[in-house]
């Protein structure tokens, strides 16, 4: 460096020639151009709605809704006001995420696994699936199990009965449920304590077999027991009522799951299924041949070289893509305000079309998806780390 | 030393491009504020962009040739007539019911002329200007004929099929919360998608503007096999839209759409317009822009309605051609006959 004049006197060509400076320079001038344009849009924005004289303010979210709502998971009446609203859009959400990415989970992964089936039929069925309906749009499908396939289910006069458990019309399908929804909530819980302490058991037992080679019976017992309880809580627990049908047409008892929801939801689990059912694939190839050889080898048969070596190992990459399908799969939610299911979007824009301030409701429903989204990553994150290489 | 020296360089030049990115804001801001209203948009553009439905047989649908057609249509055509000259200078927008009042305040369209029941918080929070109400209607109900429901009150545990984001939605909660019917409210975003889920069966009833429930009827794939119910649910007075704090705009849109309501009681139509060339009545002179300024002080052509008229006919011709006698719907005129045949049609004077 042939900087001996610096110090003292500034010298603007050898600045200029630096390095160092154009690296600082392009930082501070691309921040200046992002706040720049942003105050411009804000600034513009603000000026636009004071000329309308409508200043942004959220006040609107306390005067009154006067709409009804199909569907609900609390208590909602056309007098509350369009925060509760709202918020009936977000719990119609919810439990479109939570079926949908429970059985997109569970179909996901059968057809992923399937794909390597030897069995012609199941690796074709698997293949065609995955080929057919990753290549159709999501809202196309949406339109197709709303109208084409519960669609053609029959009027309520003719409603089909299912065994006398279920009834299926073109109303929405009804299945047997708890008699009241705290019962539902603690069924559900201990369904899910039920299969957390299970997985736990059936671990401990796996360890104690590989430490000593011998025992498990104790832990094999403990499961027995566990099972037997849970059957026990969910059949004479839940105080089951099954739907009845009435003269006439229509059901009394029983959950009730409408057309729109039921729609939506076989839409969001065949289209996303088929995603994740590519990303179990590309993790199980993943794992080297000489995995499968080695477990072969031992004398493993197929489901046990799957089930032992290969699933486990195939989690590490299946993990992560999971997260960003399970984000696609709530953010699509937004796509059943066209079957007239009542979530979060179709509320939102009712709201924004009677109150007129589709900004405010815009960032609502902006933050509202968001949060969501990093509530996800934060529990898969949770889960990636648990399956990752465990460093010892 | 010299890192200081850097830095104090790169934020001279921070400051330097803040003053540049400031001054040029500012000259943005006075380009957009100085470009005055939607009137001089419109006439520099030489088109007017109107959003309607597109959708609704006789009020705004695409016929068999691809053109628009239509009373909403007929009102694009009217204020384009008046402001240009010309009435096919007119860009449709097909504007869902949810979207029409974003497009309006966004800028997207000029005019609205889309089925918009004026209200008052229409008017006041949503920031809306309403122009006189175009036609006057009320909230019907339709089902198919053999199902059994002659009253709303027959509704108890059945769905009803309606669209998001109207009056319509809100009206009907009103009316059941008031009968304390139990209803399974149906809310589509799009008409057809409502439509087609209550042809099939989804729902009992499915409610609308009555006008509207006649047209879409006749699209329906029996049209005999549906009835609309003896109730009016509320009052719907439909007309053209534009938004809060442009005046000169608005003033445009009201008297053009007063024009053709005073041409039909003046008996001038697109036949004889012409003939009133040179006539010694001086109220249609002066409609006529043959005498006076009434034109140029709104800052369109003087014989604005003359050409309005001329290329587009008064309201009794629009509204016969388009849902009256001369179409498939021939409805009634009733309430949206003149003031002096009993109806609801009324032009403040023009002078």
């Amino acid at each position: 460096m042939a900087h001996d004049s610096g110090g003292k006197s500034f010298d603007l060509k050898a600045m200029l020639r630096d390095e160092r400076f154009w690296k600082i320079a392009f930082q501070v001038i691309t921040l200046i151009v992002v706040i720049a344009l942003l105050s411009f849009f804000l600034g513009n924005l603000n000026r636009n709605l004071l000329q309308q004289g409508r200043a942004f303010s959220f006040n609107f979210l306390l005067s009154q809704a006067g709409f009804s709502i199909g569907e609900s998971l609390i208590q909602y009446l056309p007098t509350d006001p369009y925060w509760r609203a709202l918020m009936v859009g977000l719990g119609n959400t919810l439990t479109l995420v939570a079926g949908g990415i429970a059985l997109t989970t569970l179909l996901g992964v059968v057809a992923g696994v399937s794909s390597f089936s030897k069995n012609w039929l199941v690796h074709k069925l698997s293949r065609l699936y995955v080929g057919l309906v990753r290549n159709i749009p999501l809202l196309l499908q949406l339109f197709f199990w709303y109208f084409a396939i519960y669609g053609a289910l029959p009027q309520p006069e003719e409603q089909i009965n299912v065994l006398g458990l279920a009834f299926l019309n073109n109303r929405g399908v009804y299945i047997p449920w708890a008699s009241s929804a705290v019962l539902a909530v603690l069924g559900i819980a201990a369904t899910v304590g039920a299969a957390i302490a299970a997985l736990w058991l059936w671990q401990w037992r796996t360890k104690i077999r590989i430490d000593t080679g011998v025992g498990g019976q104790a832990q094999l017992t403990a499961l027995a027991v566990l099972g037997l309880v849970w059957l026990a809580i969910i059949t004479l627990g839940m105080n089951w009522t099954v739907p009845e049908g009435v003269e006439g047409g229509g059901v009394t008892g029983g959950l009730r799951l409408s057309r729109e929801y039921v729609a939506a939801l076989s839409a969001l689990v065949f289209y996303t299924s088929a995603f994740v059912a590519e990303i179990v694939r590309a993790g199980i190839q993943s794992v080297s041949k000489g995995q499968w050889e080695a477990a072969r080898t031992l004398g493993l048969n197929a489901g046990m070289v799957m089930r032992l070596v290969v699933f486990p190992q195939a989690m590490r990459v299946i993990i992560p893509p999971m997260n960003s399908e399970y984000m696609n799969l709530t953010k699509n939610t937004s796509l059943a305000f066209a079957i007239a299911f009542p979530e979060m979007y179709s509320i939102a824009t009712t709201t924004y079309n009677q109150t007129g301030r589709p900004v405010e409701v815009f960032v609502v429903l902006m933050a509202t998806y968001l949060i969501l989204c990093l509530l996800i990553t934060l529990v898969m994150n949770q889960l990636n780390r648990t399956v990752q290489f465990k460093e010892r | 030393m010299r890192k200081l020296g850097l830095l104090a360089a790169a934020l001279g030049l921070t400051l330097a491009a803040c003053g540049g990115a400031t001054t040029t804001t500012d000259g943005d801001e006075g380009a957009t504020s100085s470009g005055g209203g939607r009137l001089d948009v419109v006439k520099s553009r030489g088109q007017l962009i109107c959003g309607v439905d597109g959708g609704i047989p006789g009020f705004s649908f695409v016929d068999e040739s691809g053109t628009y057609m239509g009373l909403d249509v007929d009102v694009c055509k009217a204020v384009a007539a008046a402001v240009l000259g010309d009435a096919e200078a007119v860009e449709y927008r097909r504007l869902d019911s949810t979207e029409r009042f974003t497009a309006l305040s966004g800028g997207e369209v000029d005019v609205l002329s889309r089925n918009t029941t004026w209200t008052i918080s229409r008017d006041t929070s949503v920031g809306l200007e309403f122009a006189p109400t175009t036609f006057f209607d009320g909230q019907g109900m339709l089902v198919k004929t053999d199902s059994g429901i002659t009253s709303l009150e027959d509704f108890a545990g059945k769905a009803i099929c309606v669209e998001t984001g109207t009056t319509t939605e809100l009206n009907l909660t009103d009316q059941m919360r008031q009968l304390t019917v139990d209803f399974e409210p149906v809310v589509f975003q799009d008409a057809d998608a409502a439509y087609a889920a209550y042809s099939e069966g989804r729902c009992e009833g499915m409610t609308s503007d009555k006008s509207q429930l006649v047209a879409r009827r006749s699209t329906l794939p029996n049209p005999d096999e549906h009835v609309l119910l003896e109730v009016t649910m509320s009052k719907e007075p439909l007309g053209p839209v534009t938004t809060n704090n442009d005046s000169a705009w608005f003033d445009v849109v009201k008297w053009t759409t007063y024009g053709l309501i005073q041409a039909e009681e003046f008996g001038i139509t697109a036949d004889n317009v012409a003939t009133f060339e040179g006539t010694d009545n001086p109220d249609i002179a002066r409609f006529l822009g043959q005498e006076g300024t009434l034109g140029t002080d709104m800052g369109l052509p003087n014989d604005f309605m003359a050409q309005v008229i001329a290329q587009v006919g008064n309201y009794g011709e629009i509204y016969e051609r388009n849902v009256g006698a001369d179409s498939e719907f021939a409805l009634e005129r009733g309430q949206n006959a003149l003031w002096t045949e009993g109806g609801l049609m009324y032009s403040p004077p023009f002078r």
